[in-house]
């Protein structure tokens, strides 16, 4: 068959002979394929530890960013509350930001469980036939001529030989997306570091710069209501909204 | 004759339904070269379902060598595409 599924057989069929080539006699390839079995099946739950280890960092950085929402949120609200309009936007693009890499966050959390998901199924599937490949081995070994073996051993290492290619494949691709996913969190923490969504571990001693203009704000907005007071005693225009004020005030100040 | 769908296991098909998967194995590899993504999927999809639907899946203990391998269900158009090239979905 030519096309996609002649190109993934010959493929696969290739790595199976390198497999037997390996061996000098029946017995010897008989041990060595079960060896290699036993191997890729090892591999096959190292790399699902792998998923489950990058889909619990993923998990703990959209629960950062849950919080991060969350507060964004309150700030925003408290900063229009305080007439800080430009303020409270800048808390809102961040949520939005936030908010986008959740979503993706999530997604990414769920490929990952898919992929896990699969890796466990090719477990399961290699590991009975290596059981299976095992009781055929000492058969073949007890029961058959050298000629007769040879043929008998290469058909049953090539047919566990095709399941450690699949499980391989379904390890490779797993570990690609891992990879992926891994950069992108990594991307992810440098933002956090560089205070994107703030570091909300650190609540109380470590405000970021929102709690700060929020608390100059809370001042400044005494002082406004000092000023119209005085302004009002005096006769004077009432002052515009502290949203309006010119720049260079310090709760106005760009994050 | 035995067909695998890598990642999902091993199914017992007949002559006519293997004439089949290959007319739309090669219905997709004209998709993938005319860059026509939905064709591709579509030829994928149709190969995949006979496949499952009419194949009498193997049970896990028996040892068959598969006279067909077809690549995963979740391969993607690039990586259709990649496999023609010569990159292949299983490196060396």
């Amino acid at each position: 068959m030519a096309g996609m599924a002649g190109r993934m057989s010959t493929v696969i069929k290739a790595k199976i002979s390198k497999l037997l080539d390996r061996a000098e006699d029946p017995g010897e390839t008989l041990d060595y394929s079960y060896q290699k079995q036993l191997e890729s099946l090892q591999n096959v739950k190292k790399g699902i530890a792998d998923v489950v280890t990058a889909k619990k960092r993923l998990g703990m950085q959209a629960t950062k960013l849950e919080q991060a929402v969350v507060k964004l949120d309150t700030q925003a609200r408290q900063a229009l509350a305080a007439g800080n309009e430009e303020l409270a936007r800048t808390a809102l693009e961040r949520k939005q930001f936030a908010q986008t890499e959740l979503q993706s966050l999530d997604q990414q959390v769920a490929e990952l469980q898919s992929q896990q998901d699969k890796l466990i199924e090719s477990q399961k599937r290699l590991s009975t036939k290596i059981e299976a490949f095992r009781t055929k081995k000492e058969v073949i070994k007890a029961q058959y001529s050298a000629a007769e073996a040879q043929v008998r051993i290469s058909e049953a290492a090539s047919g566990v030989g095709e399941e450690m290619a699949d499980v391989g494949l379904a390890m490779q691709r797993a570990v690609d997306k891992t990879e992926n996913m891994k950069a992108r969190a990594a991307a992810v923490e440098e933002l956090e570091a560089a205070g994107t969504f703030e570091d909300l571990t650190q609540l109380g001693a470590g405000q970021d710069d929102i709690d700060r203009q929020l608390a100059e704000l809370g001042a400044g907005g005494m002082v406004d209501d000092d000023l119209a007071k005085m302004k009002a005693e005096l006769g004077m225009a009432p002052s515009p909204a502290p949203g309006e004020l010119e720049s260079g005030e310090p709760g106005e100040a760009k994050a | 004759m035995i067909v695998r769908i890598m990642g999902e296991g091993q199914f017992r098909l007949d002559e006519d339904a293997v004439k089949r998967i290959s007319a739309l194995d090669d219905a997709g590899v004209a998709a993938v070269e005319a860059d026509d993504e939905d064709a591709f999927h579509t030829a994928f999809e149709e190969l995949l379902d006979i496949i499952r639907k009419e194949g009498e899946h193997l049970g896990d203990e028996e040892i068959e060598s598969s006279d067909v391998i077809v690549p995963p269900a979740d391969t993607s158009f690039a990586e259709a595409a990649a496999d023609f090239s010569g990159e292949g979905l299983i490196p060396d």
